[in-house]
C-alpha cells in the first residue's frame, strides 16, 4: 500500500485530520531541506509536499516565487531533490512525501526515468500543476505502474462533470484550490469551502484536502472541519523569507508554526 | 502516439502537408506540441473560450463584424508592395512586401486584437489584460480597449518598458494601466506569467489576450485564425499582381503570429518556400538568443503548451537575448514546433548586427522604416534574394513599423534625444 493511502487510514481511525505542510527544496540552501522536512514531521505533519523549484511559477503568488528564486540561485535541481527525498527516507521510512512543482523539469528528465528515480528514493505522489488530467495519459500510467500517486487540483471553478474525471483519474489525495488566485493570495472562506467540497464527497472517496490561504491556527482548524486534510506553504515559506540572515534559526521556527496548527486543528 | 528519443512521433513524420490545416485536434493538440497544460483554475474560463469561439468561427454574422472592422478600422486589406529598388540592388529575386506596418496601430498583431475583442464582448467581460513585448500587442490591446470602453491592464517585464518607452506611453494615453515586470528575466516572458496570475484571480470578469499563436488551447488556433488574414490577402494580391504564387514567404518569429498568418494559407502550395526567421542576438553560436527552433531546443511545456523551449538540462527555462522586444521569448508557437517536424518551414536566424543592416538598407532604399522584429525577415532575404532567379519572386512580412525603435537605434548610433 502506498504511504499516502496508509497514513490516510490511520488518520481516518483516529478521527484526525492530516496536516501537509509545503516547502520550497532547496530554499534557501539545499544543505537545509532535509532538517526542515525532519523538523516539520516533529511538529506534526502527516504528509510532505516537497516544492520543485521553477524559474516560471505561473501559478505561484510572490512568496513562492522568491522561494524558487532563492533555490535556484543555489543550483538546485530536481535530481538534487532525488538525493534529498532519498537521505530524509534514510531516517523516516513512514511520512507521505510528494513532490510538487510544473511540468517542464520533468519533460527534460524524461518521465520515464523520472517515474523511476522518484519511486527509487521513495517519494509517494506527485502533483504537476500545470499538468490536469487531460495532459497525464503519458505520465499518469508511468507513475501508476510504481506506486506513485497522481495528485490532481480541484478549483472552485472546476464544474462538476469535470471534477468527475479528476477524480476518476486522481490517487493519493484531491488538492482543492480554496481560491481563485496563486498560491499566498489573502481570504479563505470556509463555508464557502464547504460548499465546494460537498458536491466532492459524493463523486469519490479521495480524501480531500485544501490549499491556498491558510495562514495560522484559526483558519487551518476551520478548514479541519470541513476538509480531510489541511495544506499550508506560504506562511512557512514566508518564516524562511524572513530569517535567511539567520537561517539556523528556521528549522525551529517552521516547527512553531506548523505546531500551532497541529494543536489548533486536534483541539 | 509513439514519441521517439527526439521528441518527433511517427505520426508527425508521416502528416503531409495538406494535413497541417486539419490541426489542431479537439485536444488542441498540433501532434506532440500544444494543449492545455494549466493550473485549474483557468481550465474552466479556456474551456468557456473554446466553446464561444468554437461557435462564431463559421457563423457569417461574426465574420462580417470582425471583415468590417478590419476594413474601416484597421485600413485592410494592406498593400503588397514591390521592393524594386531593394531587389535589384540584391541582384536576386523580386521582394514584395505585404504591409502589415500600414495597419492601424502600426503591426500585424491589430488584427488577432479585434478578433478576440469581439470574443471579449460576447462574453461580456469587462475588463481586458495582455502581456507585451515590443509593445505593439500592447498598444492594440490598449486601442480595442478604449474603443469597447473596458477597463485595459497590461504587462510588460521591466527591460522591456525601459526600451520601449514610447510604446509605454501610448497606452497610458490610450487609458491602459502598463504594469512593469521585475521578476525572471524582466522581458516578454515574465510578462506573460504575471498576465495568467492576474487571470487566475480574476477569471470572473477578466478576458485575456493572448497576442501571438502561444499559450494554452485555444490560443493558438484563434490567433493563427485571425492573423491568416494577412497570408488570404496575400495569395489573393500574389495571384493579381504576379500572375501567379510566390517562390518563397518569409517571417520574423518570436511566438510566430505574424508568421502564422502569412503561411497558414498557403500551407496546401507544396512549391511555395517557407522561412521563418528567429532571433540570433549575438550569433546562435554564442547562446544569446532567441531562437529555440534554429538551435533545436528540446520540447518542454511553458504558458500552457508544448513547445520547442529553450531550457536548461534541469528544466529551467533560459534566458533570452535579442535587440527586438518583440521576439525575445524562449520558445514558439506549437504549430510551427509541428511545421519545423514535418519540414513545412524552413526555421533560420538573423543576428542582431544583420537585422540593423536590413533595417538601414530598406530604410535607406525605399524609404519604409520596418520593425526590428520585421527587419529580421528583411536580413532574411537579404540572405535568399541574391540565391533566386530574377524572374522569382519573394513575399516578405513587414509585420510592424519601425516608428517605436528609433530611440534603440539612435542609442547604438550614439544620439541622444
Ligand atoms: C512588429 C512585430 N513583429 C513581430 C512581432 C513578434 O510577434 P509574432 O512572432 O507573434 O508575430 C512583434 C511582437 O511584438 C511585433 O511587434
Amino acid at each position: 500500500m502506498n504511504r499516502i493511502d496508509q497514513r490516510f487510514s490511520e488518520l481516518k481511525q483516529q478521527g484526525r485530520k492530516a496536516l501537509i505542510p509545503f516547502i520550497t527544496a532547496g530554499d534557501p540552501a539545499p544543505q537545509y531541506t532535509v532538517g526542515f522536512m525532519h523538523a516539520l514531521v516533529d511538529a506534526g505533519a502527516d504528509i510532505i509536499e516537497l516544492g520543485v523549484p521553477f524559474s516560471d511559477p505561473m501559478a505561484d503568488g510572490p512568496v513562492i516565487q522568491k522561494a524558487c528564486e532563492r533555490a535556484l540561485k543555489q543550483g538546485t535541481r530536481l535530481i538534487d531533490l532525488m538525493q534529498m527525498v532519498k537521505e530524509f527516507r534514510q531516517a523516516d521510512t513512514n511520512t507521505p512525501v510528494v513532490l510538487m512543482g510544473y511540468l517542464n523539469p520533468i519533460e527534460r528528465i524524461g518521465y520515464e526515468s523520472f517515474a523511476d528515480q522518484a519511486a527509487d528514493v521513495g517519494v509517494d505522489g506527485v502533483l504537476i500543476v500545470d499538468m490536469p488530467p487531460e495532459e497525464a495519459d503519458e505520465l499518469g500510467p508511468l507513475l501508476k505502474s510504481r506506486d506513485l500517486a497522481a495528485i490532481f487540483l480541484v478549483a472552485p471553478t472546476t464544474s462538476n462533470e469535470r471534477a468527475a474525471t479528476i477524480c476518476a483519474h486522481g490517487h493519493g489525495y484531491l488538492y482543492y484550490v480554496s481560491l481563485k488566485g496563486v498560491t499566498g493570495a489573502a481570504t479563505l472562506n470556509a463555508d464557502d469551502v464547504a460548499e465546494h467540497l460537498a458536491p466532492l464527497r459524493g463523486m469519490t472517496d479521495l480524501p480531500l484536502c485544501v490549499g491556498f490561504g491558510i495562514r495560522d491556527g484559526a483558519t487551518a482548524a476551520e478548514v479541519a472541519k470541513v476538509a480531510d486534510g489541511v495544506i499550508v506553504g506560504s506562511a512557512l515559506v514566508n518564516r524562511i523569507a524572513e530569517s535567511l540572515d539567520a537561517p539556523e534559526t528556521i528549522a525551529g521556527q517552521l516547527k512553531s508554526v506548523l505546531a500551532e496548527m497541529r494543536t489548533a486543528m486536534d483541539a | 502516439m509513439t514519441v521517439s528519443a527526439t521528441g518527433v512521433s511517427k505520426t508527425v513524420l508521416e502528416t503531409k502537408f495538406s494535413e497541417l490545416t486539419q490541426m489542431p485536434d479537439a485536444r488542441g493538440h498540433f501532434g506532440p506540441y500544444g494543449g492545455r497544460f494549466v493550473s485549474e483554475t483557468l481550465s474552466f474560463a479556456l474551456e468557456e473560450l473554446e466553446k464561444t469561439y468554437l461557435s462564431l468561427r463559421d457563423d457569417p454574422d461574426f465574420q462580417a463584424e470582425f471583415d468590417y472592422d478590419l476594413a474601416h478600422y484597421v485600413g485592410r486589406p494592406s498593400p503588397l508592395y514591390h521592393a524594386k529598388r531593394w531587389s535589384e540592388s540584391l541582384g536576386g529575386a523580386q521582394i514584395w512586401l505585404k504591409r502589415e506596418d500600414l495597419n492601424h496601430t502600426g503591426a500585424h498583431k491589430v488584427n488577432n486584437t479585434i478578433g478576440q475583442a469581439l470574443l471579449a464582448k460576447k462574453t461580456g467581460k469587462p475588463r481586458i489584460i495582455a502581456e507585451t513585448g515590443a509593445g505593439q500587442h500592447g498598444v492594440a490591446s490598449a486601442t480595442v480597449a478604449a474603443r469597447l470602453g473596458l477597463e485595459c491592464d497590461v504587462y510588460m517585464g521591466a527591460e522591456d518598458v525601459e526600451r520601449q518607452k514610447l510604446n509605454v506611453y501610448r497606452m497610458r494615453l490610450l487609458g491602459a494601466r502598463v504594469i512593469p515586470v521585475e521578476s525572471g528575466t524582466r522581458t516578454l516572458k515574465d510578462a506573460m506569467n504575471e498576465a495568467l496570475r492576474d487571470w487566475v484571480t480574476n477569471v470572473d470578469n477578466t478576458f485575456y489576450i493572448i497576442g501571438t499563436v502561444a499559450g494554452p488551447h485555444p490560443y493558438p488556433l484563434l490567433v493563427r485564425d485571425f492573423n491568416s488574414v494577412v497570408g488570404r490577402e496575400a495569395r489573393r494580391q500574389s495571384l493579381e499582381q504576379i500572375g501567379r504564387l510566390p517562390d518563397a514567404l518569409i517571417a520574423c518569429v518570436g511566438g510566430g503570429s505574424n508568421a502564422m498568418g502569412l503561411f497558414y494559407p498557403f500551407v496546401e502550395d507544396d512549391a511555395v518556400a517557407m522561412f521563418g526567421v528567429e532571433a540570433g542576438g549575438d550569433g546562435v553560436e554564442t547562446g544569446r538568443h532567441a531562437a529555440p527552433l534554429t538551435t533545436n531546443a528540446p520540447r518542454g511545456v511553458l504558458h500552457g503548451n508544448r513547445t520547442y523551449l529553450m531550457s536548461d538540462e534541469a528544466g529551467q527555462v533560459s534566458d533570452t537575448h535579442s535587440i527586438s522586444a518583440g521576439l525575445d521569448y524562449p520558445g514558439v508557437g506549437p504549430e510551427h514546433a509541428l511545421w519545423k517536424d514535418v519540414g513545412r518551414v524552413s526555421y533560420v536566424a538573423a543576428n542582431d548586427k544583420e537585422v540593423l543592416e536590413a533595417f538601414r538598407e530598406l530604410t535607406h532604399m525605399e524609404g519604409i522604416m520596418p520593425a526590428l522584429e520585421s527587419a529580421h525577415a528583411l536580413a532574411h532575404a537579404k540572405v535568399l534574394a541574391p540565391t533566386m532567379r530574377p524572374d522569382q519572386h519573394i513575399i516578405v512580412n513587414l509585420s510592424g513599423r519601425g516608428d517605436k525603435d528609433i530611440m534603440t537605434v539612435a542609442k547604438i548610433d550614439g544620439i541622444e534625444f
